[in-house]
């Protein structure tokens, strides 16, 4: 039953597409599919998080963020002149920190009874800080004087960009595995407020350290995974193509660069498309293993399960950093798709907050429901703008166009979304708490 | 003479920012502590009920001087916080009785109260943007300085000039008449005895007969005076601008929870913590250094612990010690 239900929501959905290619334009309806795609990915990682073990994590944004940021250090290559300029301090700070971490880490195993063990953890984090900046201080100085319009950074190590996603899955299990050691243990409110602090320390440190990203003055350029435009537009067998295609009137100039913005994003959906599927195989067989079954029982009685026997700390921080790493892994697709990275554009609302109403109104605990909310929320979130403006059109159509009141509420019209959002998580907390596709009982 | 000056940089900088930055984060941790406290949820959409309330006052204090109405040399805003607030009460009752009377009734889990919150921020954000617009917005009048910089290097021939806003003396003398009136209806009066017992135990408090829905009716009405006094205050010393009303949340949770959630005392200690430690330890320290040492130094360093990007790793760090070593908070004790 439940399958069919599946079934039949994504068929509408994809109508839905189909109607927007038809109105609005074929480009607009394949960007939308797939940032459908990679938001399916998100809310596919927080689901796991949330809807198998109960985890809240308001961290979305910085695990994003990180995998955003291994995609310029995967595929970006590397400035050599910075290399020359700074790189021997960065890597004297760096081995400097692990040193600092490892001597923490020492103490507190080490004189574990130590009765003011924490005062000198504590007072080693506060006197080494300074010394780091002393350290690495010049060598940023100097890489970031390197052509500071267009590099002015370290670059990364010039490899396919397709790397880049894994490695941003593994940067986020990395820095999940911190996290979670420090906060899974929390009430979940605590989790909640904790994740997002940090997701705001993890942008501010992305955002400012210029000599590893780029900061706000982002990368741009970034390689792609699918052929460029320019490049199909001059190749015999693409003009080819589209002749064929395009059989009934003769192609012009205009047609085949449109025709090319169009192929490259259906080869960035296929490539989305393939990801999320296999993501979702091994998602759906991890759930209906043994392991998923625990994790649920894990989620609904804690007590019972740490009786049978369950490591409850170490399954609970496994599967933060599993979620997390599918989350990192989206964060990287999506700064691919969008080829440049753009740290300030890190807000929770968007990248947090909005990923959680997809989880939440696709159904927490089911794989198919935080796709099906991915897809839903993004295209209510894209095509919000034109359908508020037409709303107003029509309520305010006894005013004239000159008129203050309707001038602001069109200025207004990308803010509907956000109202859109709030009113539907309202509702479907109230009206259908399990979500559009519930997760399923199993029942023995 | 060189210490007083060091005395005076040091004033300006940090003790008088941070003073009026923490008064401000204490009113709101008051309000999101006490809600927690009577409601038992942590209120994610605090943030952007302080923008709405800034948003009313804002609205209300372009209406007065349209119609010509000031108060000489204090912001009309000030006039206008009263019909601002009333809004902010009828907004939070209004989504107390649509949204969460019902999970109440339902005794849902904390974390569908902090979900359902998330769609109310939604909402409220929704509605401060489409109403007022996502751009800075200053709205402070009337005169800027107590002690300008220029007067008072005229006055003592000091190096440094002292400078007091205007609006830092409004935040202080506010927050303090604020607190005040707050403490001594949560302390004195039957209903403010009544909240306390009510958030201390609920169900002792409904066998003494305690009328819950009062309770909560109440707590909305101080939360809600509460978030438009701090964000009207924080506007007017800064600027309003509705994305930083919801980045304030951040440092106002630490707060919460540093001074131990569900007491309005610790909450109040706890934005003045946070405030301190996010101004003194964030601040270049060259040039009162310059003041206290007997030799000049050329160097370029900034002599600064953090740099300002990372205000948010402060709140957090203090966050974690606390939660710790101390998860509930530093001054537990008396629960509201």
């Amino acid at each position: 039953m439940n399958n069919i239900d599946a079934k039949t929501s994504f068929t509408i959905m994809g109508f839905l597409l189909l109607i927007v290619g038809i109105l609005q334009s074929w480009g607009v309806a394949f960007s939308i599919l797939n940032l459908c795609l990679i938001s399916a990915i998100m809310s596919m990682g927080v689901n796991i998080q949330w809807g198998f073990a109960g985890l809240i994590n308001f961290g979305v944004m910085g695990f994003l963020a990180i995998g955003g940021l291994a995609t310029v250090l995967i595929s970006v290559p590397p400035v050599v002149e910075s290399w020359s300029a700074g790189g021997l301090g960065i890597l004297l700070s760096l081995i400097f920190l692990i040193l600092i971490i490892y001597a923490c880490l020492f103490i507190n195993k080490r004189y574990s009874k130590y009765k003011y063990k924490y005062h000198l953890i504590f007072a080693i984090i506060i006197l080494t800080i300074p010394v780091l900046k002393l350290i690495s201080g010049p060598s940023i100085k100097l890489i970031e004087s390197i052509n500071p319009a267009a590099q002015g950074y370290l670059g990364g190590l010039g490899l396919p960009i397709i790397f880049s996603w894994f490695v941003g899955g593994l940067l986020s299990a990395a820095l999940a595995f911190v996290i979670g050691k420090i906060c899974l243990g929390l009430r979940s409110d605590y989790l909640a407020i904790s994740t997002l602090l940090i997701s705001g320390i993890i942008v501010s440190v992305i955002k400012h350290e210029e000599w590893l990203s780029r900061g706000v003055k982002n990368v741009i350029g970034l390689k792609r995974p699918a052929p460029y435009e320019v490049d199909l537009q001059n190749s015999e067998w693409f003009i080819n193509l589209i002749e064929i295609i395009h059989f009934w009137s003769p192609t012009t100039k205009g047609i085949i660069i449109s025709s090319s913005g169009i192929f490259v994003k259906i080869c960035f959906s296929v490539i989305f498309l393939i990801t999320l599927l296999i993501l979702l195989y091994l998602s759906e067989r991890a759930v209906n293993s043994p392991w998923g079954r625990m994790m649920r029982a894990i989620r609904d009685n804690e007590t019972a399960a740490k009786a049978m026997g369950k490591n409850i700390v170490k399954q609970q921080l496994n599967i933060f950093m599993i979620g997390s790493a599918i989350i990192g892994f989206a964060g990287a697709m999506l700064v691919t798709y969008d080829g440049l990275f753009t740290p300030s554009s890190y807000q929770p609302l968007r990248y947090t907050f909005l990923i959680w109403v997809m989880v939440l109104l696709g159904g927490s605990g089911n794989n198919y429901g935080a796709i099906l909310g991915g897809f839903v929320v993004w295209f209510i979130w894209i095509e919000s703008a034109p359908i508020a403006l037409f709303l107003i059109n029509i309520f305010t159509f006894f005013l004239e166009n000159e008129n203050i009141f309707k001038i602001h509420l069109i200025e207004s019209v990308p803010y509907f979304r956000y109202l859109m959002m709030g009113a539907g998580l309202l509702l479907v907390m109230r009206y259908k708490p399990e979500g559009l596709l519930p997760e399923k009982k199993i029942k023995f | 003479m060189d210490f007083l000056n060091a005395l005076i940089l040091l004033s300006n900088f940090v003790i008088v920012p941070s003073i009026t930055y923490g008064s401000q984060l204490a009113l709101g941790a008051i309000g999101v502590t006490l809600i927690y406290g009577v409601l038992r949820f942590a209120n994610f959409a605090y943030g952007d009920l302080m923008a709405f309330g800034t948003m009313c006052v804002i609205l209300f204090t372009w209406l007065l001087k349209s119609w010509g109405v000031n108060l000489g040399i204090f912001p009309t805003a000030l006039l206008a916080l009263p019909f601002g607030i009333t809004l902010t009460i009828i907004v939070s009752l209004f989504f107390d009785k649509t949204v969460f009377e019902y999970y109440r009734n339902k005794k849902s889990s904390p974390v569908t109260f902090i979900v359902v919150s998330l769609g109310i921020m939604f909402v409220l954000n929704a509605v401060v943007r489409i109403i007022i617009g996502p751009n800075d917005i200053v709205f402070m009048d009337g005169s800027r300085f107590i002690i300008s910089a220029v007067d008072f290097k005229e006055a003592t021939g000091l190096l440094e000039g002292l400078t007091i806003k205007s609006t830092q003396v409004i935040t202080i003398i506010t927050t303090s008449l604020t607190c005040f009136l707050l403490f001594n209806f949560l302390n004195k009066t039957k209903t403010g005895k009544s909240m306390r017992a009510y958030s201390n135990n609920e169900d002792l408090a409904l066998l003494s007969g305690i009328d819950p829905n009062k309770i909560i009716l109440i707590t909305w009405i101080i939360a809600s005076i509460l978030a438009t006094i701090a964000g009207t205050l924080y506007g007017l010393d800064k600027s309003f601008k509705p994305f930083t009303y919801f980045n304030n949340l951040l440092p106002i949770f630490a707060a919460t929870i540093v001074g131990g959630i569900g007491n309005p005392l610790g909450a109040f200690y706890g934005g003045f913590v946070i405030a301190f430690s996010e101004i003194a330890l964030t601040y270049a320290y060259k040039k009162f250094i310059f003041y206290l040492l007997p030799f000049s130094s050329d160097s370029t360093n900034l002599i600064q612990y953090i740099s300002t990007d990372y205000k948010f790793a402060i709140s957090f760090a203090i966050l974690v010690v606390v939660l710790i070593f101390k998860p509930q908070g530093i001054f537990k004790g008396k629960v509201i």
